[in-house]
């Protein structure tokens, strides 16, 4: 099964390439059911080419790299499409198929009377062949291109809806923003090309014991740029809140579960280049998530947008990745990940639902008691509340524990960091279950206000929307089990699997524990529990007893006005910016090539002259230089 | 003698040049020609080489400056030339700078070369025994040479001739009426 | 009275020079295109006597053959420049060398 490891991108290819050309015929339903089988089908290989790696020893499960053909042959560039199978990517693959089919799934469902429907298909299909693109290369140029593969399709989803010009803007924004990223990850390829002399995987990891410190830095730090770019970190987050313009399943898919991850799987993918650079690069990225979390934390509080609560709350979370990346944990970073995936999309798939049955209102303060009429929406919603809020034993807390581990053992000021983020996060996640499911219904204020006709009232989503719920719910419960901690009470062959299955590639750079961290550990977990009690606690007393006024100050619902900041620097010191460089392009560089022009034109009617059109004064010319030649001849032969 | 006879043509060779370029009336500039022409044909006498005298005679200054009489006859081309005119500045200087660089160095040549042995040239069999015949054995050398060695190049003048006859009747026709040129 | 100073090859090869010369600068100074020819002439001539001083002195025949080749194709050359200059001047009654430059760049 290990060969048809080439099969997984090339499905979701196969059926993006059907729907371009059939999908109108098929129409809706039929291609988005086309789609999700491509996807699902790519989700079975997925597992087959997993159960073959599982059976091979440890050592045996890297460097199986299946090449295609040879790419860009060019002297000393060779880049080859090859796809490398081994456990970090197929871990990827296995929660990209399989959480993608099931958001296919319920896209199919929740697009359903869009006049585009097959056009949605089409871009998901696309996506998805993009994302295996980029997990599957066993270099950086495949997964360069498949990164801008998943920044094109993001754009074209997120202004899927372009008639609304917000929705066109904020696909411009993702796509600017993402292009800042990109320029970093190019810099870290020239970087790696220059040092190593290859882009594949297995010689830029290779060679990063041999590289010197800065060289492996600054590939570092420039792949790290691309992540931040990406993954919607501090300066680049931007992006992200504003793509919530796109359809639920877009945000639900990209946003949450697939692309945004690609940036920590790009650092993790490159731990031994992390290992050899200086101290401060992971310091750096630590340091850069943990900012990014809490940031992001606090302008969650404050917004009232169902899916631009869960937008920051996935920049949050993210943050915690970088930050377990920074402290050199990369099996918890990919665990978080993977649980992330899990809870984050039940969220948003849920949130779809409720505004698909709130018949498209997005506003929370509209909303509420919406428990007793979308039963499976709120009971899925809530299992996605308590794993992401970190209550045991729902799988956010055991990632979200061994992250704040390694980050107390990297720092104590970042574990702070981390903690109050818990908290927060447990706080304003409970004030979004609170709003939308239970309360007073608020409904009808809406109803009155925008003048609306017909029956506004909420129900429960179709079984295409709501059987992916179902199924995600039930993997945020279980899902901590793939990497339970070393506890006492816990049986030992139950515990850090993932950490067994990712050994071979981040064996050398994964940071061990300090003894005293690890006797802490228990403690840790309790405090994080005790946060998070904190949290949700805080919140229902606000929000669901009203013991105390709600604290949402307008700064956090601008998010710290750092939106309108990054405008009016582009707007006014930018925009000179660009028009100085417009400049120097239209007079100096476009002034050359025109002036080389008008020299030689000028040159030329110069030398038209000498062609008088009289024969006498050819005759004197020719003349001259039969002087000229006797000249040389006599000189020459030494008459003189 | 042979002294008397070159400086004698040299004078009339000389003589006739100036004439040619000096003179503003065509047709004396043509009959300055013919004394040039003539004095050449002397001079070949004086190097033996008899024939091609004959043939200067009659073809140089018996047909072409014929020709070139005819020529400004036919179209009154007889007018005096200004020669104080003169509309581009540069000519005159550089016909004087071009002429006498071009005589210094050719002269120069010439006299550093003058004590050089030249390389020896075998005659061919028929053109020897030619040339250790009687009176006429110039010209039975020169045909030797020409019809021997050299008839692929006489063959080709002949169509060369034929082709300027040609080629001159078809230039200088009158348009016929109605006819453009 | 008998010259002592004999007359050799030098002596041609000067003269030939020299005639060589006046055609040139006749070339450059005239306007009229039927004496512009003549100087042509001159040359053509000035090389004649170039070949035949040298045959003489290299015991080559072939020089004289030159010669009269020459003579041929200066014959062909005359023909065709002249029907040339009256093919023009027909139409341009009058014309000068420096009239005739179509051929201005």
């Amino acid at each position: 099964m290990l060969d048809l490891v080439w099969l997984i991108p090339a499905l979701p290819l196969m059926g993006f390439l059907v729907v371009l050309l059939f999908g109108r015929k098929l129409g809706d339903p039929r291609s988005g059911y086309f789609a999700t089988a491509m996807v699902a089908l790519s989700f079975a290989v997925t597992v087959g080419v997993y159960l073959d790696l599982m059976s091979l020893t440890a050592d045996e499960r890297t460097g199986h790299v299946q090449r295609l053909f040879s790419w860009i042959p060019a002297g000393a560039l060779q880049v080859d499409l090859a796809f490398l199978a081994d456990p970090l990517s197929l871990t990827m693959c296995l929660f990209v198929t399989g959480i993608g089919s099931l958001i296919h799934l319920y896209a199919v469902g929740y697009m359903h009377g869009d006049p585009r429907f097959s056009k949605f298909f089409l871009y998901l299909n696309l996506f998805a062949f993009s994302m295996l693109m980029l997990v599957l290369g066993s270099n950086m140029l495949v997964t360069f291109l498949g990164w801008e593969g998943v920044g094109t399709c993001s754009y074209l989803l997120i202004a899927f809806w372009h008639e609304k010009e917000s929705a066109a803007t904020a696909g411009k924004k993702a796509f600017i923003t993402n292009r800042v990223g990109d320029w970093g990850f190019m810099m870290a390829m020239f970087i790696a090309f220059w040092a190593v002399g290859s882009l594949d995987y297995s010689v830029v990891n290779g060679g990063a014991a041999g590289m010197s410190t800065t060289t492996a830095t600054a590939i570092a730090l420039f792949c790290f740029v691309g992540a931040c770019g990406k993954s919607a970190q501090l300066p680049l987050y931007l992006w992200l809140p504003d793509a919530m313009e796109g359809p639920t399943p877009v945000s639900a898919l990209i946003h949450a579960a697939t692309m945004v991850t690609a940036g920590v799987y790009l650092m993790v993918r490159i731990n031994p280049l992390l290992g050899a650079a200086d101290s401060y690069a992971p310091t750096i990225i630590a340091i850069v998530g943990a900012a990014t979390a809490l940031f992001a934390a606090t302008i969650a509080v404050a917004q009232n947008d169902i899916k631009k609560v869960l937008a920051y709350s996935t920049i949050s979370q993210l943050g915690y990745m970088f930050l377990a990346v920074g402290s050199g944990a990369y099996v918890a970073a990919i665990f978080h990940m993977v649980t992330h995936a899990f809870f984050k999309a039940l969220l948003f798939l849920g949130a779809g639902s409720v505004i698909h049955g709130m018949h498209h209102q997005q506003d929370m303060r509209f909303m509420g008691a919406l428990r007793k009429l979308m039963p499976i929406t709120a009971i899925t919603f809530i299992v996605g509340w308590l794993a992401i809020a970190g209550v045991p034993p729902f799988a956010g807390f055991w990632s979200k524990d061994e992250i704040l581990l390694f980050a107390y053992d990297k720092s104590p000021i970042l574990y702070a960091v981390g903690l109050i983020t818990a908290l927060l996060t447990a706080y304003y996640m409970t004030r979004q279950v609170i709003m939308v499911f239970f309360g007073k219904a608020r409904w009808h204020d809406a109803h009155e206000e925008h003048n609306a006709h017909g029956d506004l009232t909420p129900h429960e989503s179709p079984p295409t929307m709501v059987l992916p719920l179902v199924v995600l719910a039930g993997l945020s419960i279980v899902g901590g089990i793939i990497q339970l901690p070393s506890w006492s009470w816990i049986p030992s062959n139950l515990t850090h699997r993932l950490e067994g299955w990712l050994e071979p590639i981040v064996h050398a750079n994964e940071h061990e524990l300090t003894t005293s961290a690890h006797d802490l550990s228990g403690i840790l977990a309790l405090v994080a529990i005790a946060c998070a009690l904190a949290g949700i606690t805080a919140a229902f007393l606000i929000y669901a007893k009203h013991k105390a006024k709600p604290i949402e100050p307008q700064i956090l619902a601008d998010g710290w006005g750092y939106d309108r900041a990054v405008s009016w620097a582009m707007g006014k010191p930018g925009r000179q910016a660009f028009d100085g460089i417009a400049w120097a392009d239209a007079n100096i560089i476009d002034g050359a090539v025109n002036g080389s022009g008008s020299l030689v034109t000028g040159a030329a009617r110069q030398f038209r002259k000498v062609q008088s059109g009289n024969v006498r004064n050819y005759a004197a010319a020719i003349g001259c230089g039969v002087v000229l030649l006797l000249l040389w001849f006599v000189v020459g032969r030494a008459l003189l | 003698m042979e002294l008397f006879v070159f400086v004698v043509a040299a004078a009339m060779v000389l003589g006739g040049a100036v004439g040619v370029i000096l003179r503003s009336h065509p047709v004396h500039a043509a009959l300055s020609l013919v004394l040039t022409l003539f004095g050449v044909a002397v001079l070949f006498v004086a190097q033996e080489a008899n024939f091609l005298a004959a043939v200067q005679v009659i073809v140089y200054s018996g047909a072409i400056v014929v020709l070139f009489l005819f020529v400004i006859m036919l179209l009154g081309v007889d007018k005096v030339e200004d020669l104080k005119i003169e509309p581009f500045k540069i000519q005159r200087p550089a016909a004087v700078a071009v002429g006498a660089g071009l005589l210094s160095l050719i002269s120069l040549a010439i006299l550093v070369s003058r004590d050089a042995t030249p390389p020896t040239v075998v005659p061919s069999d028929a053109v020897q025994a030619a040339l250790d015949g009687a009176h006429d054995s110039n010209i039975r050398a020169i045909a030797r040479d020409v019809f021997g060695d050299h008839v692929l190049a006489f063959e080709l003048t002949s169509v060369l001739l034929v082709i300027a006859v040609v080629a001159t009747v078809l230039l200088a026709r009158k348009p016929r009426k109605g006819e453009k040129t | 009275m008998t010259a002592a100073v004999a007359v050799t090859t030098t002596w041609y090869l000067l003269l030939a020079a020299m005639l060589f010369v006046i055609g040139v600068v006749g070339v450059m100074v005239r306007r009229n295109p039927l004496i512009l020819f003549m100087c042509i002439e001159l040359m053509l001539n000035a090389v004649n006597l170039t070949f035949v001083a040298l045959a003489r002195r290299m015991g080559d025949i072939g020089g004289q053959s030159t010669v009269f080749f020459v003579m041929v194709v200066a014959a062909a050359e005359v023909v065709v420049g002249l029907g040339i200059i009256v093919a023009i001047l027909r139409r341009k009654p009058g014309a000068t060398t420096d009239d005739l430059s179509e051929l201005k760049g």
